[in-house]
């Protein structure tokens, strides 16, 4: 018998762990310094100041990991349903790497020293412009692997171009930026970025989150779905380019954050009795979790550069990953 | 429920597989549709489950299957595919609790009717015993079962089936066809793609032999299980025993 699972404890359980992590990205400083310590030390001087990095500072950064750590989590869940394939993750389908394209051209260009919002903007026109041309290579009527395959196309020219932009880079520093700011983090984000993502975010949750029931009749098989009610090309569409437009946006913002999207459905699943319609909304939250986690990791270290958090979910993500093929290799029969 | 199918067409790679079929069902009744490899049973079944475009007309009580939309196609018409399976390791009640999949509006949760019909169709199949085991922990003849309640579940009035005894040992073979007989005498229309013309002969009471596409022979098992046509669509002579307990025994391939 496998356990009773009660998947609305394990959303409260999540949740709850989720706005215990928010709270801590808000108060803890780097190094491990409490917001309330330094509020109290500066607002005696200056309270402005105190609530300027309140508002200004911690809250975005909080917001970004909460969003962007969703995003990652709902996407991969609802792409592994929709492939039926446990390796399947949000870049499958392009958009994160026309995104990170998209900013890398604006740090090249050097805009990004003008304004910090050009470089999310550039960003979500990349990863519009991947969507697109992921749309007319697909053709007509596509199968899910096709339209995967053209994603790893795009991806893989995308990534090529990154590249090339890299090798020109007009000046060692331009390079160094491009480095760092697609080694991900969500420190120095403002509230104007935030607002600027959210749309593409909101809009692509709706689409992904459209799919719940399509993904648990695929756990039969396409044609045993199709006969179930669902039409199949509308239940790719709204998956594909819903996971398009929120992951485009969150890597927009943050740059590339990975492992988030492939890990943290595998964690969820055996917590729902492996049902793909449940597990969006605990991959969702798990996702922010992880991500704000990472997010305090990346503070702890009191000197030398910065850690980036894309290091910190791979550092993190891949030895989880690796124990969960060594587990699933005890269990096998 | 009447069903009528009225000169089919449809193409697999631009080859035409199913050419000018036409047949009627009217009521409950255990159909087998029978014929040799490749002349087009599974294509045939896939169009009038919805799932290939075809010509000509497939009707379900008059009303045109192209005019349904989905979910009243769903409701009308359960499909169990050829080698079907889980491609996750799903608990075996959440598994055939699928099958209501098209009865329940958005966001709504399972009511007591859905509960109670994926309670009849655990029974009927027999897999009340499995139903907090992982699906892809059992045997192949239990998983097939499990599968099959699942088409069971959706209650619809046509039952289409693809090879449903195929990969199985007797006694599953068996317990299946007992299974479809049994919903067909609840009241329900089947179609089951059948290779084995014995458990056909024995458990339908009606069988379609295709062959090359074309509709070869249409009628009772004893009128369509003749030896001019296993020569004729099978290649093979074969011992026919009537009665009731019929059989086919293939002896040899037909010179």
């Amino acid at each position: 018998m496998q356990r009773q699972v009660n998947v609305w404890a394990v959303n409260a359980s999540l949740a709850a762990l989720t706005a215990l992590l928010f709270i801590a990205s808000i108060y803890i400083g780097r190094g491990g310094e409490l917001l309330a310590d330094k509020f109290a030390l500066i607002s005696e001087t200056d309270p402005d100041i105190a609530r300027l990095v309140m508002m200004e500072v911690r809250l975005p950064r909080a917001l970004l990991g909460l969003l962007v750590g969703a995003t990652l989590g709902l996407c991969g869940a609802a792409l592994q349903g929709l492939l039926r394939n446990p390796l399947a993750e949000p870049g499958l389908v392009g958009a994160s790497s026309g995104a990170a394209l998209g900013a890398v051209l604006v740090f090249y260009f050097g805009f990004a020293t003008g304004t910090a919002m050009l470089v999310p903007v550039g960003g979500v026109l990349g990863a519009l412009a991947a969507l697109g041309i992921l749309y007319l290579l697909a053709g007509r009527n596509p199968s899910i692997v096709t339209i995967i395959l053209a994603g790893v196309a795009i991806s893989a020219f995308c990534g090529a171009l990154t590249s090339l932009a890299l090798n020109l880079s007009p000046s060692p520093y331009a390079a160094l930026e491009i480095v760092f700011w697609m080694l991900g983090s969500l420190t120095d984000r403002s509230m104007a970025q935030v607002w600027f993502v959210l749309p593409f975010m909101g809009i692509g949750w709706l689409l992904v989150a459209s799919t719940w029931r399509a993904l648990d009749a695929l756990a039969l098989g396409e044609d045993t779905a199709a006969t179930l009610g669902f039409s199949m090309r509308s239940v790719t569409l709204r998956a594909i380019l819903g996971t398009g437009l929120a992951v485009g946006a969150a890597v927009s913002v943050t740059g590339v954050i990975g492992f988030v999207g492939l890990v943290v459905p595998h964690l969820m699943r055996p917590l729902v009795g492996q049902r793909p319609a449940s597990l969006l909304l605990p991959s969702a939250l798990g996702g922010a979790a992880l991500v704000l986690a990472a997010d305090l990791v990346v503070r702890l270290p009191v000197n030398g550069p910065e850690l980036k958090l894309g290091v910190v979910t791979a550092l993190l993500g891949a030895p989880f990953f690796l124990w969960l093929i060594l587990r699933a290799r005890r269990e096998a029969p | 429920m009447r069903i009528a199918v009225e000169n089919l067409n449809a193409s697999l790679g631009g080859a035409r597989v199913i050419r000018g079929v036409s047949f009627a069902i009217e009521g409950a009744a255990f159909i087998g549709l029978i014929g040799p490899n490749g002349v087009g049973k599974t294509t045939l079944v896939r169009a009038i489950a919805g799932l290939i475009p075809f010509e000509g007309s497939v009707t379900l009580d008059d009303a045109p299957l192209a005019g349904l939309k989905p979910r009243h196609r769903a409701r009308a018409i359960a499909y169990l595919a050829q080698g079907a399976g889980s491609h996750w390791p799903l608990e075996v009640s959440r598994l055939v609790a699928l099958g209501r999949l098209p009865h329940l509006a958005p966001f709504a949760r399972p009511a007591a009717a859905d509960e109670a019909a994926i309670a009849r169709a655990m029974h009927l199949a027999g897999v009340e015993e499995f139903i907090g085991r992982d699906v892809l922990t059992l045997s192949g003849g239990e998983r097939a079962r499990v599968l099959l309640a699942r088409a069971l579940a959706v209650e619809a009035p046509l039952l289409l089936v693809d090879e449903p005894v195929a990969a199985l040992d007797p006694y599953h073979q068996l317990r299946i066809m007992e299974v479809l007989r049994a919903y067909a005498d609840e009241g329900r229309t089947i179609i089951a793609v059948l290779h084995d013309l014995t458990l056909a002969a024995r458990f339908c009471d009606r069988l379609l032999l295709l062959d090359n596409g074309k509709m070869k022979a249409d009628g009772t098992p004893a009128e369509v299980l003749t030896p001019e046509n296993l020569r004729a669509t099978y290649r093979i002579e074969a011992r026919i025993g009537e009665g009731s307990e019929p059989f086919v025994l293939p002896l040899r391939r037909a010179e």
